[in-house]
This record gives C-alpha cells, sequence and structure tokens, in this order.
C-alpha cells in the first residue's frame, strides 16, 4: 500500500508527525522538495539527532520498502551493490561438464546469468518493478572511503548499476534517497552537489518536548519539562559530546524506568551515563555542577509558572 | 601582428619568443607545443585578439592555476611592438636599448617579470647581473651544504628563496597502512573468486586457476597543525612552503594555523601555485605573529574539528616552539586527547636546535608527555630527517607506553 507525494510542505510535516516524527519547518521544506525535485536528500548533522530515523518514518508513512546500506571502510561492490553466487557457479560448471556440453562461449553466457546474481541494497534498490521504488538509506556515508563515494556517483545521478557481465540496470523510478553522515570528515563537493543538503541540529525547547510526548509515552508534563529544561542547559556548556536526542529519550525512559516523576541530584548523578558519554564529561557535570542546573531548571519551571 | 609578420615567419619567431617567456616564468611548456600553438593562431586566423588569446591559451595552458600567468604574460608580450626586441636583448645583452621597464610591470607576477624584464642597462652590471645568474644557477656543493644546514632565522632573502625550492622538492613517505580494500596479487591471501571462475571458464572449466588479493595499503591522513605566534614567525612561514609541497602531493592532508585563534587553511593550500596559496593563507589567518595561547586553540581543535578530521587514524603535525602564553594552563588535557585521537603525534620545535635546551616552560612540560616523537625543525637537515623518521614504521602502542 503506497501513499503518493505529499503535495505541500505543511502535508509533509503532517505525514512527518503521524509517523511521531516532530520535524521543524526546515527539514519539512526541504524533505518535500526532496521528494518533489527527485534528488537524493543529504542529511549531516551530530550523532542522536534523527537523521537515520527520518528515512525510517519515510519508508513507514509512504508505504514503501526500506534498502539500508550500512555504510563501513572498505565496502565494496560486492557487498554494497551485487555479488556472484559462486558456489551456485561451479556447481553449474560441473554439471555441464558431466552432461558433456563444454562449449565454453554458451557455459560462459549461462554462468554469468542473472539468475547468479545475489542482489545487495544498491542493486535492489534501481532494480525494476511493479512496486513504488523504495526508499534507499545510505547510512553514515562518512565511514567509508573516497573509492566508494565516487562509485555512488553514477548510481546517485543516473540511479543505474553497471554489471560489466550483464549491462546497464536502470531504475523505473527513482527510488526516494536520503544520505546521513555523521561528519567524521568531510564529503567530497562532487557528492554533495547532487544531493539536497540539510544540516540536523539538535532542537529547539519546545520541539523536544512535543518530541519526548510523541516518543516517551507515560511521561508526565512536569517532568518532560525539567528532562528539556537539563538537556537543553548542558548544551550551552561547553561539553567535548553534547547530548543528542537519542540521549533524551533514552534518560526520560531511564528516569520513568527508575520511577521519578521529577528531577533531583541523586538520580541525576547516577544516571549521568545515559547522557553524557566521555568520562571527562560525566566528571565535570557530576556533583555541584548538576545540582546548580537543577536549581536552575526548577527556578525556571516556577517562572514559568508550571 | 600585421600579414607580413605572418608570412615572413616573424610570427613563429614571436611566438617562440613568447613560449620560451611562458617557461621561463615556470609554464611546463614542451617544445611540440611551440609548433601546436603557431598550428593553432593559423587555423583561427589573426583577425581577432581574442580569438588569437584564446587559442594560445588552448594548447599553451593545462592547469588552472597557469592562467593568470598566462593572461599577465600574453598581455605585456603582445601590446608591445617593440617587445621583440626586448627579447633579443635578453638574449644578447650587448645590444640593449635604453627603455626602461613599462610601468605596468611593477604589478605583474615576480616569475612573469624576472622571465620578460629586459636586462638591466648599463653593459657593465649587465656582464655582473650574468654572472649572477650564473652562479644561482650551479649551486656548488659546498653551498648546498650550507643551506642544507643554515637554520631557517638566519636566511637572507635569496638563501630563503633558494630553501623554499628544495622545500618544493621534498616529499614526506609516512609508512602506508593497510586498507581494508585489496588488489589482485599473486601472493596475496584471500581468494578472488570472480577472477578465479572466469579464468576457468577461459579454459573450459576443467581447472580452476587460483587468483589471488592481497590488501592494498595507503598514507594514513595527515593534520598539521602550525603554530603562527610572534616567536616562530621566521620558522612557520618556511614551513607553509613544506605543507604546501605535501598537501599538492597527496590526498587527506588537513592544515590548521593557530596563534591566538585557530583558523583551518586547508582549502587556501590546495592551490597549486605556491605564492598564491600563500598569499590566501596569510590573509586567512588574522593572528600573525602575535600571542600563543595553545591550550585554547587545541580545546577548540579538539571541540570542533576533530572528529572531523581525525576520523582515519592521522598522522598530527604539531609545529610550535611550546612557548606558551597562558603557561600551559589546560594545555595537558588537551594534548592528552589530541594524542589519543591520532595514531602517531610528532612534535616539531625548532627550539630544539640548541644544544642545551632544556625543556623548562610549563607549555612544552604539560606537552612532552603526550607526544611520540620530539624532533628539532629549523633547518633543510633537520625536514629530510623528519622525512626518514617518518617512513620507519611507528612503535607499537605498548612501546609508546613503556617509553
Amino acid at each position: 500500500m503506497s501513499r503518493p507525494f505529499p503535495k505541500t510542505i505543511d502535508e509533509t510535516a503532517e505525514l512527518l508527525k503521524s509517523a511521531r516524527y516532530v520535524a521543524d519547518r526546515s527539514l519539512a521544506t526541504v524533505l518535500f522538495l526532496a521528494l518533489k525535485m527527485g534528488r537524493p536528500l543529504f542529511l549531516e548533522g551530530e550523532a542522536g539527532v534523527g537523521k537515520t530515523e527520518i528515512a525510517k518514518v519515510l519508508a513507514a508513512t509512504l508505504g514503501r520498502r526500506l534498502e539500508r546500506l550500512q555504510c563501513y571502510e572498505g565496502l565494496d561492490v560486492a557487498s554494497a551493490v551485487y555479488e556472484w553466487n559462486y558456489a551456485r557457479q561451479m556447481i553449474e560448471i560441473r554439471l555441464a561438464e558431466a552432461a558433456g556440453s563444454a562449449d565454453k562461449a554458451k557455459l560462459g553466457e549461462d554462468v554469468f546469468s542473472p539468475r547468479f546474481l545475489i542482489d545487495r541494497p544498491l542493486l535492489r534498490a534501481v532494480r525494476p518493478s511493479d512496486e513504488p521504488a523504495p526508499v534507499l538509506l545510505i547510512d553514515e556515508l562518512d565511514r567509508t572511503d573516497e573509492p566508494f563515494e565516487a562509485y555512488l556517483l553514477e548510481v546517485l545521478s543516473d540511479f543505474q548499476v553497471t554489471i560489466p557481465e550483464i549491462g546497464t540496470i536502470k531504475a523505473k523510478e527513482p527510488p526516494i534517497v536520503i544520505i546521513t553522515s555523521n561528519r567524521t570528515r568531510e564529503i567530497h563537493d562532487a557528492l554533495k552537489r547532487r544531493c539536497l543538503y540539510h544540516w540536523v541540529d539538535y532542537p529547539d525547547a519546545a520541539r523536544e518536548r512535543a518530541i519526548l510526548a510523541a516518543k516517551v509515552p507515560g511521561i508526565g508534563e512536569a517532568l518532560t519539562r525539567e528532562v528539556v529544561a537539563f538537556v537543553q542547559s548542558l548544551r550551552g556548556l561547553d561539553l567535548f559530546k553534547l547530548p543528542g536526542v537519542a540521549e533524551t529519550i533514552d534518560w526520560a525512559n531511564a528516569l520513568i524506568a527508575l520511577d521519578r516523576i521529577t528531577l533531583d541530584p541523586a538520580t541525576v548523578n547516577d544516571t549521568l551515563g545515559v547522557l553524557l558519554k566521555y568520562q571527562d564529561d560525566v566528571a565535570r557535570i557530576r556533583g555541584s555542577e548538576a545540582a546548580s542546573l537543577i536549581e536552575r531548571v526548577k527556578a525556571e519551571a516556577i517562572t514559568a509558572g508550571v | 601582428m600585421n600579414p607580413e609578420a605572418f608570412s615572413g615567419g616573424r610570427l613563429a619567431d614571436n611566438i617562440m619568443h613568447f613560449v620560451r617567456s611562458l617557461r621561463a616564468a615556470g609554464l611546463p611548456i614542451g617544445p611540440g607545443r611551440t609548433i601546436e600553438a603557431l598550428r593553432a593562431v593559423e587555423a583561427v586566423g589573426l583577425g581577432r585578439r581574442d580569438d588569437f588569446y584564446w587559442a594560445l591559451h588552448a594548447v599553451l595552458v593545462n592547469r588552472r592555476e597557469q592562467r593568470e600567468i598566462f593572461n599577465q604574460a600574453f598581455h605585456i608580450f603582445w601590446r608591445d611592438p617593440q617587445l621583440l626586441e626586448k627579447m633579443m636583448s635578453l638574449l644578447l645583452p650587448r645590444l640593449t636599448s635604453d627603455e626602461a621597464p613599462p610601468n605596468a610591470l611593477e604589478e605583474v607576477s615576480q616569475r612573469v617579470k624576472d622571465a620578460l624584464a629586459p636586462a638591466p642597462v648599463a653593459t657593465n652590471e649587465n656582464a655582473e647581473a650574468i654572472e649572477q645568474i650564473e652562479f644561482d644557477a650551479s649551486l656548488t656543493f659546498s653551498d648546498r651544504e650550507r643551506l642544507q644546514s643554515m637554520d631557517f632565522e638566519d636566511m637572507n632573502a635569496e638563501e630563503q628563496a633558494a630553501a623554499k625550492r628544495a622545500i618544493a622538492r621534498l616529499r614526506l613517505p609516512i609508512e602506508k597502512v593497510k586498507t581494508r580494500r585489496s588488489r589482485l596479487d599473486p601472493r596475496g591471501r584471500r581468494v578472488d573468486m570472480r577472477n578465479s571462475l572466469r579464468a576457468s571458464l577461459r579454459m573450459g572449466g576443467a581447472v580452476i586457476p587460483i587468483a589471488r588479493r592481497a590488501l592494498r595499503t595507503r598514507h594514513p591522513p595527515l593534520v598539521v597543525l602550525c603554530d603562527i605566534s610572534g616567536s616562530m614567525e621566521r620558522y612557520s612561514r618556511m614551513l607553509l612552503h613544506f605543507v604546501h609541497a605535501l598537501t599538492n602531493d597527496r590526498d587527506r592532508v588537513h592544515t590548521f594555523l593557530f596563534g591566538t585563534r585557530l583558523t583551518n587553511i586547508t582549502r587556501h593550500l590546495r592551490h597549486k601555485d605556491v605564492d598564491v596559496a600563500i598569499g590566501k593563507v596569510t590573509a586567512a589567518a588574522e593572528d600573525w605573529s602575535g600571542g600563543t595561547r595553545i591550550g585554547k586553540t587545541l580545546a577548540d581543535f579538539n571541540r570542533l574539528w576533530s572528529r572531523r578530521v581525525m576520523g582515519q587514524g592521522p598522522l598530527v603535525l604539531l609545529i610550535s616552539d611550546g612557548l606558551d602564553q597562558s603557561a600551559g594552563e589546560g594545555l595537558a588535557e588537551e594534548m592528552a586527547r589530541l594524542h589519543r585521537s591520532c595514531r602517531r603525534l610528532v612534535w616539531l620545535n625548532p627550539l630544539l636546535r640548541f644544544d642545551g635546551f632544556e625543556p623548562k616552560s610549563k607549555g612544552i612540560q604539560a606537552m612532552l608527555p603526550h607526544v611520540d616523537e620530539f624532533r628539532p625543525v629549523h633547518n633543510l637537515k633537520s625536514l629530510e630527517q623528519l622525512a626518514a623518521v617518518l617512513a620507519r614504521p611507528a612503535p607499537r602502542q605498548d612501546e609508546r607506553r613503556a617509553a
């Protein structure tokens, strides 16, 4: 069951909201444009701000298959695009020998035919079919190396894959491509040029509260307010790794699991590892800094009239 | 450029001189291209000046950074009909005319000027100048030796220029590291199924010759952090030439300057022409010859850039004298973090040239425990030794700790 693309930016935002993804206006706009113009969307941002989630939500709401390619160093054609099924090919050769039909040219054609091809995500994404085009998620592109990036250029500009033994396979309808990067290195301009670019930033307080309300069932309004205010003030500090939205959600879940309805210094100190992932950062916040942050958060809550 | 010149073969001479002056300005143009240039000009004709310009451009320029030199040389050379005579005067110094160099020359690149400028007027001076040039060209062995061990700080302009040329030729053969990509290699350890099967099919499938693959190796990325405070000035300007040579020799080189603040100059250095690149760098960094806050700028680097450029296990060259304005405050922590996120941290310190050097300053004491190599960098010889050290395999992690 696939749904048509949203026709306006508002519809795009609604679509995301229906899958409990709270997007800001800029993200809804760039997503709408990517769908409308059929261009890949390049999402960059710190870890844990919901880049990968966008692709999943799109696939779910538009009723399309999700093809996910997780990148890593040394990712090659065999694991990203296609691989030949060598075992079956060898059996085929032996069978042909046993049958006595050892015509070399014919055998070569038989063995390198689509029957023996194992599809990998990129090939699956561009293979023509009757289904609507899938969502192709190329996750953490910065983890792979430049040669693979260069290979992607063909796939992303023409939505086609070339297999020397068979020929070129071209998508009937271009897939919806979402590329994410944590920016552990710079992606080449040639690749960025083919995409729409969006920097996914940390959400502001209002949006983060909306995210918590959507993602953490059973969280009270008071705790939401305190958790968000605490995390937001952490992001204002000079930490090595700031907590992302994923950490906020984890932390809220952790607090609920501990049956807390409000923040107190002891709990915060004990659960700080959910929010901060570097020892220097944890050591800096734990204790007096955390206590003063909580105090300020509560004072703000009172002035805000809650 | 009258038709007479065209038919009379003077155009050929002119073009030849033009090509020669471009070559003198540093453009790598072979003799074959002079003929091609002439053919190109014949093909487009001499009706329009811009056609003529682009015809020569098409043949003689093949890199983006050569355009400026070509452009300047073209306008000077083909504007002034007297120029042929001037060129002749360069070749035959005794017949010089008394013409002063045109004013416009003052604004053009030094290299074009050197290539096109007429020789000085008086015959005696001329002879001297020629001698000078010859002396320059055939730098004797002992001169080179002297240059090698001369401190960058003590060099005069001419020696600096010679050192810069030597630096431009330096290469840094860092030990290569294994990647996860492979290439065909008959002595490799992995079996390449695809190629084995293809080879087998070529032989009718009866036997399967095993094709093998081995892992490719590659230079690790290089991150250069260069101190540009007042105490380092002469060295950092010289070393920028070194970094420029590195940047254009390989991919994945990231360069940052620091004094009171941190400046990323990677893109500026990527310009192939060293003078233009250094010019851009000078314009980009605002804190030349000021104070140094090593701790703060390293913290900035760790926070803002570390995750972006340190992702693939780079070699870090830290060029600094370690003299810190804020007396090493926060420096140890930041150095430790920098050290943890790279493959190898090499500290190049020009102060090490003094034999009795003792790490007494607080900044140096804070930094020293966190570096893998501590080396001098004050003359050409030390740069060459650096290359030799980096080519050796890095000590293992545990050895590093023991040391």
